[in-house]
């Protein structure tokens, strides 16, 4: 007669014998800038959203389903299209910052009243960051909203990219983001790098053309940012 | 989804190209150029892995495997594969995104009769 441990060992195994493909682990993080935008979403009706993460579902569906108007836009890719590097007077690879508001973000003024912007300064080309922000400014409706998320000094370079689904109220579903380098192919697929860590007074510069600016310190070396316009 | 059989759909390889309006009453699907305007109404439009459509479709469900400039106007819903690249409003009742693809525009979820509002699936 099988002794009780060996039943045990023996149902890990089959377990394990059975188990399908790993599961990629959802994180989920909460979001005080989120929460303040999910009650103004609760509050008011047909309001117009950027989203400027990956294009999702989710969200998609999140926003929709409370009768806003959603509108994706995934700067963070179309910034890495090879076709706005240009030669510099030095003959350095440059991103051209005019191009790039030429084909991105064109919308007509005061438009939108709320802009995710997640953590898309952090990963972004540098050169781009400031005239992205500034074209937020136009497009966005005084007393809109904008949440962006910084690292702080305590993260890496290797810090993981994610992309943020909404879920509901303040909680964030957080996925990894992979992309191909420019020119190459899909299999291989990287994590883009973080850029730069900006400290309180970079932020406060960057939307210093905007009414007011709240800081959120999270535990996750996140500061969450939510601006109004 | 792999390319569809002959004679069970209109098909336009991906040597193809066609500028113009192109409207019909059976399903297409587009593995070539196409530019101009597409309506097929009651039916749907499968834009195949190597399509590439500049303009704006009518039609009854939209899958996108490829590319796709231009507004889309489906009254049932919008499938977006893992490789499409979309730029251009989408208005449907349902709307499902694979991990990977690629959208700028506007998405409005129109109310299907009787039922409520918002509906997107990946």
């Amino acid at each position: 007669m099988a002794s009780v441990s060996d039943n045990v060992m023996k149902f890990f195994r089959s377990s394990s014998n059975t188990a399908g493909p790993a599961v990629p682990q959802k994180l989920t993080r909460r979001s005080s800038g989120m929460g303040e935008i999910s009650r103004l979403l609760n509050s008011e009706e047909a309001l117009c959203v950027l989203d400027m993460g990956a294009t999702s579902a989710n969200n998609i569906r999140f926003f929709t389903g409370k009768g806003h108007k959603n509108y994706s836009e995934d700067l963070l890719r179309s910034s890495l299209d090879p076709a706005l590097r240009i030669q510099d007077g030095e003959g350095n690879t440059v991103v051209d910052s005019k191009k790039f508001l030429d084909e991105n973000l064109v919308y007509p003024n005061a438009h939108f009243d709320v802009v995710l912007c997640w953590n898309l300064p952090d990963y972004m080309e540098e050169s781009l960051v400031k005239p992205t922000i500034d074209r937020l400014w136009s497009v966005m409706k005084p007393g809109g909203f904008l949440l962006a998320f910084f690292h702080t000094r305590d993260a890496g370079p290797d810090s993981t990219c994610y992309r943020y689904h909404v879920t509901g109220g303040d909680v964030l579903e957080m996925q990894e983001v992979k992309f191909a380098p420019p020119g190459r192919p899909a299999s291989e697929k990287q994590s883009p790098r973080l850029q730069r860590v900006f400290n309180n007074r970079h932020i406060e510069n960057l939307f210093r053309d905007f009414a007011s600016i709240k800081f959120f310190l999270a535990r996750d070396a996140i500061r969450e940012v939510l601006v109004v316009r | 989804m792999d390319a569809p059989q002959t004679g069970e759909f209109a098909h336009i390889g991906k040597s193809v190209v066609i500028k113009g309006e192109l409207s019909g009453s059976e399903d297409l699907y587009v593995d070539g150029n196409v530019e101009g305007k597409i309506e097929l109404r009651n039916h749907s439009l499968t834009v195949g892995p190597n399509g590439n459509v500049k303009a704006d479709v009518i039609a009854k469900a939209v899958v996108i495997q490829g590319k796709l400039d231009g507004a889309v106007n489906a009254s049932e819903r919008v499938e977006l594969r893992k490789s499409a690249v979309v730029t251009g409003d989408v208005i449907t009742q349902r709307i499902a995104i694979e991990e990977g693809a690629f959208l700028k525009g506007k998405v409005e979820i129109q109310k299907e009769a009787g039922k409520a509002t918002g509906s997107a699936t990946s």
